[in-house]
């Protein structure tokens, strides 16, 4: 049995170090949000020619005045993504086309187009925020249903710590936060609440059984009889995340796994003393 | 826990079976109707256009404020009482009365039954709004009339868009309305969403005026600009003809010119119109105005009584299908502008399925291998429970033709590596109860009831998360949630009733063995 009562105050000093690192970060450095929350134009072009390169495309595009236009190479050399703010103009795609039709003749591909107003973004930054908020709230009510309220502030806390310490990992990468990332972050809210049920449960089950013994020691107890069955499930997702890692890794909008993926690493870690 | 009764492991066979007969519907073509469903797939997967329009209603404010100017104005001379400063500013209709006959404006406005509120009877709420600032009135559209306003222009917007993509031909467009002032598009298998988009974003207003050359009157005439060049010309705001009183519209060759023009035809009303105007106007320039700008405006030579006519500008064979279509299928009632837009390329689609699927099958490969090695015998149920389980979540989505997204085929693959938890938490709990209990049965039956309120909970949790996705979350939210969700409900099904029997049926035949598991 490991004992994980001794550590608590480690642990403790690690996570406060690491959510005040975070909040730093936050307030300091921000978000990378993507054009779904910021609004903008993004579009993934392939072209045929293997002379066209990122410079080249960029001093293309910078002579269009769309502002600051971010051109990246991802995955193969011949596929580029291109980045830039909206300026409302309505007809600024065709501009693209023509403009690189003409520059470099008709060797492009436009596989992905998204173009998001700044009013739709706003949108979605703020039901994005409202759905994350909700299920939260409704996940910490179940808590307090199904056990006492005491578990739902730890619950509180733990969520408060994982979701903190995760953005701040964003802003410190630098990664970009779009519509996927929403999704990624809830997901990774259900299966940390996940987690924690279930060594709740034991510690449920845990105080009937034991009613002298103190609550430190108790949690103790549950959290080394459950730590089998975390370990055993963390690889299991893991192993899950690094297929989806490895073979969309390519595309940029769908790094989010790989933030998934972390977190599952992280869970191993951190989830076992929550 | 351990008791299957005969009936309950038939009912599980035949649901099981059920479930994977809809999901096998996906690979071969079923001659029956019932069976022959499919999972729809994503615009993100098979490639297509998803375009958000917003309606701008401000024209239509401003159109409706306009011409209650004038039945304000007619309205208020037969009760003797002039309306002074009129005018029309940020969608708000200003003017003033003298004193005395303040109240019986204000009265005019407020009253339930007086033409300016057709419809408190059906809302009870006036459709404008009156308040009195330093002497002025002003009047405004209320909530209710902007909601009414809206609603209608949305209506017949929705409408305009529908005919006009059917024009075009793309297959099963899905034309939706969101709120009160959008309308959702999403086009699948397109490739060029250009055309539709340039389509979209017109207006079509066609009107038939003529062309004055008196440039004193700005009351009745308003300067233009042509189409293709910067001349101006002024025209009359007198509308003889509108793009409502056309029958048809189509691209022709003309002979004479060699030029592409667009030949149109006529209503009665419109033709008995054309004829008058065009026989008392010869000589004089007829302008064909589009959207506030003229195409062409040719000199009147003849009478045209046959109600039929060709609009000439210079068009390109593509330009002129394009007005066709518009002037066909009619104008909308408020310029759309597309807000958001997402475009997937059919071979990105493609490319995105085949990513998919690779990384479902070796992500399922890694998740079987080191269960088997994990828990041997019962690694292997666990196995066939997961596949099991793949196929019932397919099952589930066929059934419902659901669509099938990018983030949807990540919650599969979720969906699989969360499923072990369930089988994990009850094999650990076994492991557990078996240091304490020689007895196989005992030990895996009180295994199976101790760990349930832990698998209950954990999986209400995520699928409360799941829901509100779905809910509230859009685009690959959704698509993500809804896998994940059903995922959630598969799982429970075969970790409780297959997994379960499975592993009865395993260790009813070797109740004495030592280290089962």
């Amino acid at each position: 049995m490991i004992a994980f009562n001794k550590y608590y105050n480690h642990f403790n000093i690690v996570s406060t170090m690491l959510v005040v690192i975070s909040l730093f970060f936050l307030i300091f450095k921000g978000l990378n949000f993507g054009i779904d929350f910021k609004g903008g134009t993004l579009i993934e072009l392939r072209s045929s020619d293997s002379k066209i390169n990122v410079s080249s495309l960029r001093d293309n595009l910078n002579q269009m005045n769309l502002g600051d236009v971010s051109v990246k190479n991802f995955g193969d050399e011949r596929d580029f993504l291109i980045k830039f703010e909206n300026n409302n103009d309505k007809n600024i795609l065709e501009e693209i086309k023509a403009n690189l039709d003409k520059s470099f003749g008709n060797n492009f591909n436009f596989r992905r187009v998204e173009n998001v107003g700044p009013k739709v973004s706003a949108e979605l930054l703020k039901s994005g925020v409202i759905a994350i908020s909700v299920a939260l709230i409704l996940m910490l009510i179940y808590i307090w249903i199904r056990f006492e309220w005491q578990f739902s502030l730890g619950a509180i806390l733990a969520l408060f710590h994982d979701v903190i310490v995760t953005l701040g990992l964003f802003s410190v990468l630098g990664l970009e936060i779009n519509l996927s990332i929403i999704a990624a972050v809830l997901t990774i809210v259900g299966y940390s609440m996940n987690d924690t049920v279930v060594i709740f449960d034991r510690v449920r089950e845990n105080l009937r059984k034991y009613s002298d013994i103190k609550i430190y020691e108790l949690t103790n107890i549950s959290i080394n009889e459950t730590l089998s069955r975390t370990l055993i499930t963390s690889i299991t997702t893991l192993l899950a995340l690094l297929s989806i890692f490895f073979f969309w890794w390519r595309d940029s909008q769908r790094i989010f796994f790989s933030y998934d993926l972390r977190c599952s690493i992280r869970n191993l870690f951190f989830h076992i003393y929550c | 826990m351990l008791y299957f009764s005969k009936l309950r492991i038939i009912s599980i066979f035949l649901l099981s079976l059920f479930f994977i007969l809809f999901a096998s519907s996906n690979l071969f073509k079923f001659s029956n109707n019932l069976l022959d469903r499919k999972i729809n797939l994503g615009l993100d997967l098979q490639g297509g256009s998803y375009l958000l329009l917003e309606i701008d209603n401000t024209p239509v404010i401003e159109q409706k404020l306009q011409n209650l100017t004038i039945t304000l104005k007619n309205y208020f001379k037969e009760k003797n009482i002039r309306i002074n400063n009129l005018n029309l500013k940020n969608q708000k209709l200003l003017f003033t009365v003298e004193e005395q006959f303040k109240q019986t404006v204000l009265d005019v406005f407020t009253d339930k039954e007086s033409d300016f509120n057709p419809y408190y009877q059906r809302f009870k709420s006036h459709q404008l709004d009156i308040i009195e600032e330093n002497n002025f009135f002003i009047v405004n559209f209320s909530k209710q009339g902007l909601i009414e306003l809206k609603t209608s222009s949305q209506d017949q917007a929705l409408e305009i868009v529908r005919r006009r993509i059917d024009e075009i031909g793309t297959n099963e467009p899905n034309i939706l309305k969101r709120g009160n002032n959008r309308i959702l598009v999403e086009l699948p298998g397109l490739d060029d969403p250009m055309r539709i988009k340039s389509l979209l974003g017109k207006t079509a207003n066609l009107t038939f005026r003529f062309v004055t050359n008196n440039d004193e009157d700005t009351f009745g005439a308003e300067k233009l600009k042509y189409e293709d060049s910067n001349e101006e010309s002024m025209v009359s705001k007198r509308i003889i003809l509108s793009g409502d009183n056309l029958l048809d519209a189509q691209p022709r060759m003309n002979n004479e010119t060699n030029e592409t023009v667009v030949s149109f035809t006529l209503d009665r009303v419109g033709a008995k119109r054309f004829g008058k105007a065009t026989s008392t106007g010869i000589g004089k320039q007829l302008a064909i105005v589009l959207d506030g700008k003229i195409i062409s405006a040719p000199v009147i030579r003849d009478t045209i009584a046959s109600g039929s006519g060709q609009i000439s500008g210079g068009f390109t064979f593509q330009s002129a299908t394009d007005l066709a279509l518009l002037l066909r299928s009619g104008a909308l009632p408020a310029p759309l502008n597309i807000i958001e837009e997402r475009t997937v390329g059919p071979d990105l689609g493609q490319d995105s399925i085949k990513a998919g699927i690779i990384a479902l099958i070796i992500g399922f490969i890694l998740v079987i291998v080191f269960i088997f090695v994990k828990y041997k015998i019962f690694g292997l149920i666990t196995n066939i429970t997961l596949i099991i389980n793949l196929f019932l979540l397919i099952g589930v989505l066929t059934i419902f033709e659901a669509t099938l997204t990018l983030p949807g085929i990540a919650g599969i693959i979720l969906t699989v590596g969360m499923a072990v938890d369930a089988n994990v938490l009850i094999f650990e709990r076994i492991k557990e109860e078996l240091k304490n209990e020689k007895n196989n049965l005992i030990a895996f039956d009180s295994g199976y009831t101790k760990s349930r309120t832990a698998i209950l909970d954990a999986n209400i949790i995520t699928l409360l998360a799941a829901i509100i996705l779905f809910f509230m979350g859009s685009g690959p939210i959704k698509g993500f949630s809804l896998t994940l969700g059903v995922g959630i409900f598969t799982t429970l099904f075969s970790v409780y009733f297959i997994a379960r029997l499975l592993t009865v049926l395993y260790i009813s035949k070797n109740k004495e063995k030592e280290g089962l598991i």
